[in-house]
């Protein structure tokens, strides 16, 4: 796959989803953090933030120095914005609106989240 | 409505706008700007920061929309080629026309390129732009690996010097002088900074008249007037500026024999309609490379135009500190009087190159200035000293050398200074500016005390001043100065640790319900694990996600996202039966392998789910963990001691391994490191260790507080020729302390530093139990080490733990991402493409 392709992807939205992937189950996602999803050769980091019992989703490439590593991240909170860490250099990124909040990098791409008993799908366009 | 134009949108044209918006409260002006440059005005000061950031946004001093915010018309990427004076206009590249009742000369200048055969050849640059440094930096990724000079070993000079060298070139300085730096330091100073600059693989070549540039249309090297040469692939000049007084002189005004518009103590031109600013100005014959002089002629200009009588300063002070390129070097008030003028008190430790030098007046009672070395972290104070002439000990030599003998420090308190003192040269702050921000304005953190006064936003050198002062004004009005760890938490760490103690908190959230706000990040998260770890003596398993990253997988997180292994070495004694275990498991996952700094092994460019695997093979061999990813106790490093070496007294190797059990697997505030040698040749460099030992006759010495890194300090005496139990003992409570009161990542001898009282306060607590609270500190490090467990035996038995050692949750597969390319007979990451 190529990494550059994937970090320019257009964001999907709860809306305009056409495919629910269905990825595991709730209790493989460990409690206040994340693990990573493969899908269609796609890498997602997938967000079990407990804390504020919601979900996120977004590409597991660090924009910085291109390395599938945010779903090993810590999550937080900046402000408004439920937040990950990269664990390379700690460039943190907005899990709502994919904007790096400690610099300029590229915003990453996030995908929405449902839970279905108590499965985790997430959104996709294809 | 009248209208100022301003030319040229750099540092100080900038902080005219600033000035001017601030003061310009009836809106009776119209500003207008132009500037040559594509982008809007940046920190050229801190140019060199953009090597390691690559982020122009980060320097740039206010964005586009502060202009338009404020009315001010800004038009970059245009130059300015014409003035008008009798019609009172310029004229734009575009050939557009724009009127002025004010016009304000701001273009600072250009680095100066002497006229040398062949520098017009490709790989020459010189250092003043944002593009400049992208060209530069373009071109070194081409020669990787390659040579590189700078021409010129002034202040720039060095600072680009450290540049190329980040840049993964082999940096060259070219001085014509027979010395580095000549405008602010003598010949010893200089000396002693060349040997700095070895130190840190910067090449010195002093006393070079460059002839020519060689090369085929590329330059290839550079030929001297001896005759002799140096081969470089590129270089860049940084030989002085030239004021870019070009546009004045097509208009006649009146300009210096060597260039810069010549102005008056009001800022004024020859033509009173026009004042020139910053590095174009000529002011007392002298162009001034410095911000804090141009920031002072922008409030002059300003206050002219708005009709108030504000005038230059008679004298300017040209004091500077180097700063980014890792040497301390400065040189303040007058670094070179002569014997008539002044007394000189010098220091000099060619071992460890240090030079100080103060110049004192004839009558003992006033610095006139200096040079510092190696060494600069007095420079604020002396600064202070010298422009405020104030009162100097009653031996002046403790200025350099330290009070010897009593306590505390010769250069007395901040809180001593006047208040009119400079604090901020740059944006001329002084103390009491500071302090009433604090006491009358109501700001209660550095960060708003610097963001409405300014202090400290300009080379940032004055920072730890302006710390103290807002520290010494907040504690003076009877507040306690808050040092907490982030917004989620309004505490210190020490005081977090007590609470997570007293009231027997177990988990994150628990403490974050109850004394927090928020859902905590990555700040808080792992400083509040590390309290857990001390409190409970808990492993990193069991709240894994507030773990920092190389903690929450046991392993260091490597460049391509792989992980290294390092098993514990207690003392660096291993045996060739575990050496070659360590060879079978490295070969059978294909590790690279390497012998650390710590006297061990780490293998690296494990995957996230083979950790396991290799840890359990590990564990079977009788290996543990290392704890090289956690703030824990690393390594204590051994020499051979007496059961080998002819002069050993002791046997270190023995200790260093006891040692190093009694602490390992303890969390702390920062990574703990011991070393303990067999005499005082000191080959286990135990003085450069958090905790070390040195056999000597009749007993150990034990020495606490030293650490190598970023910032190496020696470690102090803490006890002299006591047995080994007593010597455990100390250490002991020297590190219980340190783990309970300790800021998050502050080693041990940052922390000593902040205590109070200092080695003789620690003395007073480890050895004559000052608290009353020894008992406690020895039953708590007891309990330490009777409950240790290795966390990676821990996680290869539980099968929940195990489980996260996968890559993806929902599939098997190996991340397919990650690349390695082969290295001498080993492997690496493939290199980061950006
Ligand atoms: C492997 C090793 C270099 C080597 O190849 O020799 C190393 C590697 C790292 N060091 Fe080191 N240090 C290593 C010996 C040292 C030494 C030498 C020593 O211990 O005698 C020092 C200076 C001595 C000291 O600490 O006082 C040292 C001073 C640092 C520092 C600066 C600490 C400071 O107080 O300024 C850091 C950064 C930090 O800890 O914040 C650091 C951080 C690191 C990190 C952990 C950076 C990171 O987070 O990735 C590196 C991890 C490599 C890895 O993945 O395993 N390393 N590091 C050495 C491992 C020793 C061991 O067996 O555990
Ligand atoms: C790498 C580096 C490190 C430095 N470090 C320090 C330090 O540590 N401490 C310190 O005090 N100083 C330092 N300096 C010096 C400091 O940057 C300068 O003193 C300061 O920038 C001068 O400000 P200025 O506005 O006069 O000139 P500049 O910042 O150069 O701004 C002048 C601007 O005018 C523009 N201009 C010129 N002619 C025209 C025209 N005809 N029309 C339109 N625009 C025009 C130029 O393009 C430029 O953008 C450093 C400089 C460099 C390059
Ligand atoms: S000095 Fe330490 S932290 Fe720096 S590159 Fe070497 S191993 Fe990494
Ligand atoms: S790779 Fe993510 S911050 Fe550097």
């Amino acid at each position: 796959m190529d990494i550059k392709e994937l970090n320019t992807q257009a964001a999907v939205s709860f809306d305009n989803v056409k495919i629910w992937y269905k990825a595991a189950a709730v209790d493989k996602f460990p409690i206040n953090g994340g693990a990573c999803v493969l899908y269609k050769g796609k890498q997602i980091a997938v967000f079990n933030f407990t804390r504020q019992g919601s979900w996120y989703a977004c590409q597991n490439l660090c924009p910085h120095k291109m390395e599938m590593v945010l779903s090993r991240g810590m999550i937080g909170q900046d402000g408004e914005h439920p937040k990950v860490a990269c664990p390379l250099h700690k460039s943190t990124f907005s899990l709502k609106t994919g904007e790096n909040l400690n610099g300029d990098l590229n915003a990453i791409t996030t995908y929405p989240v449902k839970i279905e008993d108590n499965f985790v799908y997430i959104g996709f366009l294809e | 409505m009248k209208t100022v134009v301003v030319i040229g949108n750099g540092m100080v044209g900038y902080k005219f706008c600033e000035k001017f918006v601030a003061k310009n409260e009836n809106k009776a002006f119209n500003l207008l700007v132009f500037g040559e440059e594509p982008r809007v005005a940046y920190d050229r000061v801190h140019l060199s920061e953009y090597f390691e950031n690559g982020d122009a946004e980060k320097l740039c001093l206010a964005p586009r929309s502060w202009y338009d915010e404020r009315g001010i018309q800004l038009y970059t990427n245009q130059r300015i080629t014409e003035i008008n004076r009798t019609e009172q206009s310029v004229t734009t590249n575009k050939g557009e026309v724009y009127n002025y009742d004010y016009l304000v000369i701001a273009t600072g200048s250009s680095p100066f390129v002497p006229a040398i055969k062949g520098v017009d050849k490709k790989g020459v640059f010189v250092y003043r732009t944002i593009e400049d440094l992208e060209e530069t930096m373009q071109y070194a990724s081409d020669i990787k690996g390659g040579k590189a000079a700078v021409l010129g070993g002034g202040l720039l000079g060095l600072e680009a010097a450290k540049a190329v060298k980040d840049m993964g070139l082999e940096p060259h300085v070219v001085e014509f002088a027979p010395r580095l730096m000549p405008r602010q330091l003598d010949h010893d100073g200089s000396t002693a900074l060349e040997q700095k600059m070895r130190e840190l693989g910067i090449h010195v070549h002093l006393n070079k008249a460059t002839q020519q540039i060689l090369g085929n249309g590329r330059i290839e090297g550079m030929e001297f007037s001896e005759g002799d040469s140096l081969q470089v692939q590129m270089l860049i000049i940084s030989a002085g500026i030239r004021p870019r007084d070009e546009l004045a002189k097509s208009c006649d005004l009146k300009t210096g024999d060597r260039g810069g518009i010549v102005v008056d103590k009001r800022m004024r031109t020859s033509d009173p309609r026009i004042f020139a600013i910053g590095e174009v100005a000529l002011y007392k014959d002298m162009i001034y490379g410095l911000v804090a002089p141009g920031y002072e002629m922008a409030q002059v200009a300003v206050d002219q135009i708005l009709g108030r009588e504000t005038l230059m300063s008679e004298t300017i002070d040209m004091s500077t500190k180097l700063k980014l390129i890792g040497v301390d070097v400065a040189s303040f008030g007058n670094p070179f009087t002569s014997e008539e003028e002044a007394h000189s008190i010098i220091f000099e430790n060619k071992l460890q190159g240090l030079y100080k030098r103060i110049n004192i007046s004839k009558d003992g009672k006033t610095l006139l200035g200096g040079i510092l070395v190696g060494d600069a972290s007095d420079y604020n104070m002396l600064l202070q000293l010298q422009q405020n002439k104030m009162a100097l000990p009653e031996n002046p030599e403790d200025l350099i050398l330290g009070a010897r003998g009593g306590e505390g420090a010769a250069l007395g308190n901040v809180m001593d200074l006047p208040d009119e003192a400079v604090v901020c040269s740059c944006e001329s702050v002084s103390k009491g500016v500071i302090c009433s921000a604090v006491t009358e304005d109501g700001h209660e953190s550095l960060k708003s005390v610097c963001k409405s006064t300014k202090a400290a936003t300009g080379c940032g050198g004055c920072k730890p001043m302006v710390v103290d002062l807002v520290n010494e004004s907040l504690k003076s009005l009877g507040k306690t100065v808050k040092e907490s760890i982030c917004e989620h938490f309004n505490y210190s760490r020490r005081e977090l640790y007590d609470i997570v103690k007293l009231r027997g908190i177990e988990t994150y959230d628990e403490l974050l319900d109850l004394v927090g706000t928020g859902d905590g990040c990555e700040v808080c998260k792992p400083a509040v694990a590390a309290i857990f770890a001390s409190v409970y003596n808990e492993t990193a398993n069991r709240q894994e996600t507030i773990q920092d990253s190389n903690d929450r997988y046991l392993a260091n997180i490597q460049r391509n996202g792989t992980y290294s292994v390092v098993p514990r070495v207690a003392g660096g004694e291993i045996s060739p039966k575990q050496l070659i275990a360590l060879g079978r498991i490295g070969m059978k996952y294909d590790l690279y392998t390497k012998i650390t700094g710590g006297q061990r092994i780490d293998m690296f460019g494990a995957q996230l789910h083979e950790l396991p695997l290799i840890w359990e093979e590990l564990i079977q061999e009788g290996f543990e963990s290392g704890h090289a990813y956690g703030k824990a106790l690393r390594t204590v490093k051994s020499c051979v001691g007496s059961t080998w070496c002819r002069y050993g007294m002791d046997e270190s190797v023995s200790f260093a391994i006891e040692i190093e059990n009694r602490y390992k697997g303890i969390r702390s505030p920062h990574k703990m490191k011991g070393g303990v040698s067999g005499c005082i040749r000191e080959c286990a460099e135990a003085r450069c260790k958090d905790f070390g030992f040195i056999a000597v006759e009749g007993g150990w010495n034990v020495y606490v507080c030293g650490n190598g890194g970023a910032n190496p300090k020696h470690a102090e005496l803490l006890a002299e020729k006591v047995d080994k139990e007593t010597a455990v003992k100390y250490v002991d409570r020297f590190l219980m302390y340190y783990i309970k009161t300790a800021a998050p990542l502050t080693r041990t001898a940052a922390w000593l530093e902040k205590l109070e009282g200092g080695i003789t306060y620690l003395k007073n607590v480890v050895i004559h139990d000052s608290l009353g609270i020894a008992k406690e500190l020895d039953e708590e490090m007891q309990r330490y080490a009777d409950t240790y467990k290795c966390e990676w035996k821990e996680a290869v038995e539980t099968p929940e733990i195990r489980a996260r050692y996968t890559h993806f949750v929902n599939s098997d597969e190996p991340d397919s991402n990650i690349e390695f390319v082969p290295m001498r007979g080993q492997k690496m990451p493939k290199a980061w493409t950006q």
